[in-house]
C-alpha cells in the first residue's frame, strides 16, 4: 500500500538516525526468540515435565459470599493416587502484591469472597485424579450476603468483603485538586458535564496461567511459571512460605501473552511450591480456561463523570473528573489503579485545574487489576468522547480542537509529571492526513463515519510497588573468549519482544550480531532484579541498563584494542563483529581478538549497568501512581459502518500513529501497535467480563457470565480491520537510543475513536463501552422519538468524598506538595514516596 | 487443562456391527462422529458415556452421491467436504453455506453433517464446567431441577444451534436412522422436539446414517447466520430459504428456516405459503419476513440480547429472500459476516 510509508526501512539492513548510522537498533530483524515459537520448540510452563511429577488441583468456592464452617478431606485423601491436600490452614500467611494490600490467602482460612476462590488444594499422580478428588473434599459453608456492583458495595457495608479499607465495602476513595477547578469553570465559556461507563474485560491470555515447584536436590525450593513478575513472586513465596529468599529460586517461563493477567502473584504458584516442599516431588498445576478467568486482575468496570469547561477556541479551562471503581474481591493493584484513573489525563492536554475524585469498592466477584492501559482506558475513553462533543457544540474540527491544546515537550503538568519528548500533535496530522480525515469527517453517507481520538501512556512507573531506592533494573554482561556475550537480566519475556531489545542494545553497542548473544532473563538466581514486565518498562530501565552495561565492556575492549592496535582509543569502531580504527579500517582486530585482549589485560570481562528512573517532583500523596521517565503518544482514527435497521457495526479501516520515540525493531513495534489495536478493539465492541445473578428467591449465585473462550467474545482475525501503523520517531534522550514505549498505549485511542465515529455515522453517542448493536439500536431509538440520541449511564451515586489534598499546580507556585496535607509535609522525602505503603 | 473422564471405546467398521454396540449398550454408549461437541461436553462433564462409539471407519456413512433424482449423503461427511466441494452448489448452496460458516476451519475438518443434525442444545447455564454448574445448583438440562432461562419453566429451554439442520430442512430434506431392529426414514423436520433436554427423536441405539434429498433442479438457496463474530460462534440466529421460481419471476414453492430461535430449528410454514404464487418484490418479502419473524422466540441463553435477537430476524428473512430473488446482498454480507 502505497500509504503506507516505513521511515525506518531502507535498501540496505542500516539504519540512519541523527546522522548516526545503525547496524541492528531501527533495522528490520528477526527477533531472537522468533525461531523457538515458530517451530514450537518454546519450553513454556505447562511444556516442563519432570520425573516423578505430581499434578495439582484446585478446589473452589461455589458461593460468591460465605464464611467456611470446616473442611473435611478424609474421603479425597483416601482416594489412590491422592499424595496430598493442602487447605488454609496450611499456608495461613496473607501476601498481594502492594504492601498496603495484603489480603490473599493462598488457601481461603475461613472466608470465601468471590466464585472460583481457592479453599483446598489436590495433590495427585494423575491430574484426573486430583480433579475427582475435589468433589470428595467435604467443605461446610455458611453463605453470606453477596455484593455485586459498586453501587450495592456503598448501599451495604455489612458484611464486610474484608476487615480493612476505608470503611464497609469502600477500599479506597481518593481526592485531589490541582488548582481551584470552581474558578477554572468560571472562567470557561462552555461547561460540560458527561457520564460514561467503561465495562470490565479481561486479558485472555492464549496461554492458560501454569506453574511447576521443585524441591532442588540441596533443598532449596525452585519454581517455573508463566509469570510477568518473577521478582514480586520472589518476595511474595518467601513471605508465605517463611523461607529465605536467598533459597528460592523463580523461574518466568516465556509467557505466551500477559497483557497485566500475570502480574500479581498468584494462589495456584503459592500451592505448588509449598506442595513439592512438603512431597519432595514436582507438582505442576495448569489453569483451566475457567480458573483463568477466576484469577482475573483485569479492567476494572468504571462509572465516570466528566465536568470540563472550556474556552470558545477549545483551551480547556478546568476538569473534574469522578470514578466509581469496581474492584472485584481483593485489592490486587487496585489503589494504584485507582490513582491511575485520574492520573494521566493531563498529559495530553493542557489542563490548568484539575479535579479528581475515585472510588473503589470490593465486590464478589473476581479481583479486578492492571490491564494493558491499567486504570487509563477508561478515563481515556470518557475524555476524548467528550472533547468529541465539545468540538461539534464549539463548531470545530476535533482534530484541530486537539492540536490547539497539545501539551509541549518537557512541560509539567498540573499534577506534577514531567513530561519527556511529545509528539502528539504530529501524530494527530499524520493519522489526519493517511486517513484522508479533511474529505471524510462529516461528510460520509449516513451509516458510515469515521473517529478520532488520542492518548498517552507511561514509559515504566516511575516508582517500584514497594519503596526502596535500589535501581529498577540490572544488567550483567559476561564477554567470553569464543567472542559470545552473555546477558543476565531478571526482565521477563512475556511475548513484547524484550529479549530482543536487550540482545538488540547489546549487539549495536558490540558492534556484533544478536545472534552473538546469548540471554538469561526472568530467573531471580541468574540476573540482577528487573521488577518485572508491566507498566511499559523493560525497553527504557531494563535497555537503560543494558546499554550502560555494553557501554562499560565496550570500554574494557576499546583500551586493550587500543594499546594493541597502537591508535587512539576514540578512533575506534565496533561494527561488523570487528574493533577498528576508523580512519583506517584495515587496522583491525576481530570482536572475540578484542574480548581476549581485555581480559588478558583485565582479568574476567563481566560488566554491570542499572537503571533508576529520576525523582518525581510529584510529592503529594498519591504522586507515586504516574509519573514516568517520559511518555508515549498515540492518535487514531477509526473508520466504521453501521446498519441503521439492525444496528449492526463494522470496523473496516484503523490509522494510528504512534510516536515511539525510536523503534528498536520496527516489526516488533508495528507487532505491538497492531496488538494493542486488535486488543482495543475487542474493548470497544464486544468483550465484556459480565456476571450473572439468579433470581433472588431461588439462588444467592453470582456466576461469571461464559467464563470460556469461545462465549468471552474476543475478535477473531476475520474482525480485524486493515490497520494502517506510522510509528513518528523522534529520540527522546531519556529512552535507549531514544526508544519509549510501544506496548500499552497505542490501545487507548481505539475505544473513543471508534464511539466518535458511530456518532459521525448514524448521530448517535455511545457514551459505554462495549459499543453492540443492540445499544446502537436503542440510541436510534431514543433519536427517532426525539430525545437525546444517547446509550450510556445518566446517574452517579452519591459517596461521601473526602476533602481533597489541595496541590498548587506549578503556575501557582507550587512545589509538588499538598497545602493541606501537614503531617506529609513534614515527612522526609523518601517517605513521601512511599506512596503505595501509606 | 479440563481431562477427559475415562471412557471405553470401540470402533466397528460396519453400520451393522455399530447397530449391534448401540443396542447391546442402550444409553450407556454414544456414537462418536467428529467430535467436535462432545469431547469438549465431556470434559465439562455434560456427557460422561461408558462407552463412546467411533462411526469414522464406517465407510459407507462418508459417501455422496448426487445425482438428477437427488441426493444421498453420508452422514460423516465432514462440513470441509461439504464446504469445498463444487457439487453443492445450485439448490444446495444454502447446505454448502451453512457447512462453511460452522465454527472454525480447524473444527470443520473434523466435524460431520450427523454430528451436527443431532448437535446437543445449548445454553448459557449449561454449557459450562461442572464446577460452573455446581456454582448455580446446576440447571434442569442436567443434574438441577431449574431451567435459569425461565424459573416458572417445567420445561427446559436450550437452544438449537445447528446451522447445517435449518439449511437442510429449507432444502426439504429427509434422514434414514438405523438400528439393529431396522431403520426408517423421516422428514428432518420431524427429527426434532420442541424440548431442550428430549430435543431429537433419535433413539439411543440409533445411529443417524444419511441425508437424503429429492432433485432440487430449478431450486435456488440460501442461508444467513448471526453470530458475534466472522468466525467460530455457534450461530444465535439463522435463516434458510430456498425458493422455485416460474419464469416471469413468480414464486412456484418455498420454504423457510428458522434457526436458533428455539428448542428445535423452525418451519416458517405460513411465510413460505405466502410466497407462493407471488413475485419477490418490497411488499412481498416484507410481509413474508413479518410473518416468519412472528415464530422466532428467542430467549436470554445465548449470546446478544433475546430483544435484540428478536427484532433481527425479520431483517435476516428479508436479506434471505433478497439473496434469492437475485438482488446482490455480498455488501450486507461481508459487514455481517467478514467474509468476503
Amino acid at each position: 500500500m502505497p500509504e503506507e510509508k516505513d521511515s525506518t526501512k531502507s535498501t540496505d539492513s542500516h539504519s540512519k538516525a541523527n546522522g548516526h548510522e545503525f547496524r541492528v537498533i531501527g533495522v528490520p530483524r528477526r527477533r531472537v526468540d522468533a525461531r523457538a515459537k515458530v517451530t514450537g520448540q518454546t519450553r513454556f510452563a505447562d511444556d516442563i515435565f519432570l520425573p516423578r511429577m505430581a499434578h495439582c488441583k484446585l478446589l473452589r468456592s461455589p458461593h460468591p459470599h460465605a464464611r467456611i464452617r470446616k473442611i473435611d478431606a478424609s474421603r479425597a485423601l483416601a482416594c489412590p493416587g491422592v499424595y496430598l491436600v493442602l487447605t488454609g490452614k496450611d499456608l495461613p500467611i496473607q501476601y498481594g502484591i502492594l504492601p498496603v494490600s495484603q489480603d490473599e490467602q493462598a488457601l481461603c482460612v475461613d472466608h470465601v469472597r468471590h466464585v472460583g476462590d481457592p479453599v483446598a488444594a489436590v495433590i495427585a499422580r494423575e491430574e484426573l485424579t486430583a480433579f475427582e478428588a475435589l468433589d470428595l473434599i467435604d467443605v461446610e459453608y455458611e453463605v453470606l450476603k453477596t455484593i455485586s456492583n459498586p453501587e450495592e458495595a456503598l448501599a451495604t457495608p455489612e458484611p464486610r468483603i474484608h476487615e480493612y479499607g476505608e470503611e464497609g465495602n469502600i477500599h479506597k476513595l481518593v481526592a485531589l485538586e490541582f488548582g481551584n477547578v470552581e474558578e477554572g469553570f468560571a472562567e470557561a465559556d462552555e461547561i460540560f458535564e458527561d457520564s460514561f461507563f467503561y465495562q470490565g474485560n479481561t486479558h485472555l491470555p492464549i496461554e492458560q496461567h501454569a506453574a511447576v515447584a521443585i524441591k532442588d536436590p540441596d533443598g532449596k525450593l525452585t519454581i517455573w511459571s508463566s509469570t510477568q513478575t518473577p521478582h514480586y513472586l520472589h518476595r511474595a513465596l518467601a513471605k508465605v512460605l517463611e523461607m529465605p529468599a536467598a533459597h528460592i529460586r523463580v523461574i518466568a517461563t516465556p509467557n505466551g501473552g500477559g497483557f497485566g493477567g500475570k502480574s500479581d502473584p498468584f494462589n495456584h504458584e503459592i500451592v505448588v511450591a509449598k506442595a513439592a516442599l512438603v512431597l519432595d516431588r514436582p507438582v505442576k498445576i495448569c489453569l483451566t480456561r475457567e480458573e483463568v478467568f477466576y484469577c482475573h486482575r483485569g479492567r476494572h468496570p468504571v462509572l465516570m463523570k466528566f465536568k470540563t469547561g472550556v474556552k470558545k477556541d477549545g483551551t480547556i479551562t478546568g476538569m473534574h473528573l469522578q470514578t466509581l471503581i469496581d474492584g472485584g474481591a481483593y485489592g490486587s493493584y487496585g489503589v494504584a489503579s485507582t490513582f491511575y484513573c485520574g492520573a494521566l489525563q493531563t498529559t495530553t492536554y493542557h489542563i490548568p485545574r484539575y479535579r479528581y475524585e475515585g472510588c473503589r469498592t470490593f465486590t464478589n466477584k473476581p479481583p479486578c487489576g492492571p490491564k494493558r492501559g491499567h486504570g487509563t482506558p477508561q478515563p481515556r475513553f470518557g475524555q476524548e468522547v467528550q472533547l468529541d462533543k465539545i468540538a461539534e457544540k464549539l463548531k470545530m474540527d476535533p482534530a484541530d480542537l486537539r492540536l490547539g491544546i497539545v501539551e509541549s515537550s518537557n512541560a509539567m503538568t498540573a499534577n506534577f509529571f514531567r513530561l519527556g519528548t511529545v509528539n502528539l500533535a504530529e501524530c494527530i496530522r499524520r493519522v489526519v492526513q493517511l486517513s484522508g480525515w479533511k474529505e471524510k469527517f462529516r461528510k460520509l453517507p449516513e451509516g458510515r463515519g469515521v473517529g478520532l481520538a488520542c492518548s498517552a501512556y507511561l514509559t515504566g512507573a516511575g516508582l517500584p510497588i514497594y519503596w526502596n531506592n535500589m535501581p529498577h533494573s540490572g544488567v550483567q554482561l559476561k564477554f567470553d573468549r569464543s567472542g559470545g556475550v552473555t546477558i543476565f537480566c531478571g526482565a521477563t519475556e512475556i511475548g513484547q519482544g524484550s529479549d530482543d531489545v536487550l540482545a538488540g542494545i547489546v549487539a549495536e553497542v558490540l558492534g556484533i550480531d544478536t545472534f552473538d548473544v546469548r540471554l538469561f532473563t526472568g530467573d531471580t538466581d541468574l540476573g540482577p532484579v528487573d521488577l518485572g514486565s508491566y507498566s511499559s518498562r523493560v525497553t527504557l530501565m531494563a535497555g537503560n541498563a543494558a546499554l550502560q552495561a555494553a557501554e562499560r565492556g565496550k570500554a574494557l575492549l576499546a583500551e586493550a584494542v587500543a594499546e594493541k592496535l597502537a591508535v587512539p582509543r576514540e578512533r575506534l569502531r565496533f561494527a561488523d563483529r570487528r574493533v577498528f580504527d576508523s580512519t583506517a579500517p584495515e587496522k583491525s582486530v576481530t570482536f572475540q581478538e578484542a574480548i581476549c585482549l581485555a581480559e588478558a589485560r583485565f582479568g574476567t570481562i563481566g560488566t554491570v549497568g542499572s537503571y533508576t528512573p529520576p525523582k518525581s517532583p510529584a510529592l503529594y500523596k498519591g504522586g507515586g501512581v504516574g509519573p514516568s521517565p517520559t511518555y508515549s503518544y498515540s492518535a487514531a482514527v477509526v473508520e466504521v459502518e453501521v446498519n441503521a435497521t439492525t444496528g449492526w457495526i463494522a470496523v473496516p479501516k484503523i490509522w494510528i500513529a504512534h510516536d515511539i520515540g525510536r523503534a528498536l525493531n520496527p516489526p516488533l513495534a508495528r507487532g505491538q501497535v497492531e496488538g494493542s489495536v486488535y486488543m482495543g478493539l475487542g474493548e470497544a465492541l464486544m468483550e465484556e467480563q459480565e456476571f450473572r445473578r439468579l433470581p433472588k428467591r431461588l439462588s444467592h449465585a453470582l456466576v461469571h457470565k461464559f467464563p470460556s473462550i469461545l462465549e468471552y467474545k474476543s475478535p477473531t482475525s476475520l474482525d480485524m480491520p486493515d490497520v494502517i501503523t506510522e510509528l513518528i520517531e523522534e529520540p527522546d534522550p531519556r529512552g535507549p537510543f531514544g526508544a519509549k514505549e510501544v506496548g500499552q498505549g497505542p490501545l487507548l485511542p481505539i475505544m473513543p475513536a471508534v464511539a466518535n465515529a458511530v456518532y459521525d455515522a448514524v448521530g448517535v453517542r455511545i457514551d459505554e463501552v462495549p459499543i453492540t448493536p443492540e445499544k446502537i439500536m436503542k440510541a436510534l431509538a431514543e433519536k427517532k422519538a426525539g430525545r437525546e440520541p444517547r446509550f450510556g449511564p445518566s446517574h452517579f451515586p452519591h459517596v461521601n468524598w473526602p476533602e481533597p489534598l489541595r496541590v498548587p499546580p506549578p503556575w501557582e507556585g507550587g512545589d509538588g506538595n499538598a497545602v493541606n496535607d501537614v503531617a506529609r509535609r513534614a515527612k522526609p522525602r523518601p517517605e513521601k514516596e512511599k506512596v503505595l505503603a501509606s | 487443562m479440563m481431562r477427559l473422564p475415562l471412557f471405553e471405546f470401540r470402533a466397528p467398521r460396519t453400520l451393522e456391527e455399530a447397530a449391534r454396540i448401540l443396542d447391546g449398550e442402550k444409553t450407556n454408549a454414544m456414537p462418536l462422529a467428529g467430535g467436535t461437541d462432545l469431547l469438549p461436553n465431556m470434559k465439562r462433564r455434560q456427557q460422561v458415556p461408558r462407552t463412546l462409539m467411533s462411526l469414522r471407519h464406517i465407510q459407507s456413512l462418508s459417501h455422496v452421491e448426487l445425482g438428477h433424482s437427488g441426493a444421498r449423503l453420508g452422514a460423516c461427511l465432514t462440513l470441509a467436504d461439504i464446504a469445498g466441494d463444487p457439487r453443492f452448489r445450485n439448490g444446495l448452496t444454502a447446505l454448502a453455506q451453512a457447512a462453511s460458516v460452522v465454527a472454525t476451519p480447524q473444527i470443520r475438518n473434523m466435524a460431520t453433517l450427523g454430528g451436527n443434525i443431532c448437535l446437543d442444545t445449548r445454553c448459557n447455564y449449561y454449557d459450562q464446567s461442572y464446577e460452573w454448574r455446581k456454582s448455580i445448583n446446576f440447571c434442569l438440562k442436567k443434574d438441577g431441577t431449574t431451567c435459569w432461562v425461565a424459573p416458572g419453566s417445567s420445561k427446559c429451554m436450550a437452544v438449537s444451534s445447528t446451522d447445517t439442520a435449518p439449511a437442510l430442512m429449507a432444502l426439504g430434506a429427509r434422514v434414514r436412522l438405523v438400528s439393529r431392529s431396522g431403520e426408517r426414514e423421516m422428514p428432518l423436520s420431524e427429527l426434532y422436539n420442541n424440548d431442550g433436554i428430549d430435543y431429537i427423536k433419535r433413539r439411543p441405539d440409533e445411529i443417524l446414517a444419511e441425508v437424503v434429498l429429492d432433485s432440487l433442479q430449478g431450486w435456488k438457496s440460501t442461508y444467513w447466520k448471526l453470530r458475534r463474530r466472522g468466525s467460530f460462534d455457534f450461530p444465535v440466529l439463522s435463516v434458510a430459504a430456498a425458493a422455485r421460481f416460474s419464469k416471469n419471476g413468480v414464486v412456484e414453492d418455498a420454504r423457510i428456516a428458522v434457526g436458533s430461535a428455539a428448542c428445535r430449528p423452525l418451519v416458517a410454514a405460513e411465510a413460505a405459503e405466502y410466497l407462493q404464487g407471488r413475485p419477490l418484490n418490497q411488499e412481498t418479502i416484507a410481509e413474508a419476513a413479518t410473518v416468519a419473524a412472528r415464530i422466532a422466540k428467542p430467549l436470554d441463553n445465548t449470546d446478544f440480547d433475546m430483544t435484540w435477537r428478536k427484532r433481527v430476524t425479520a431483517e435476516f428473512v428479508t436479506y434471505a429472500l433478497r439473496e434469492l430473488r437475485g438482488d446482490d446482498m455480498r455488501p450486507v454480507n461481508l459487514l455481517l459476516t467478514r467474509h468476503q
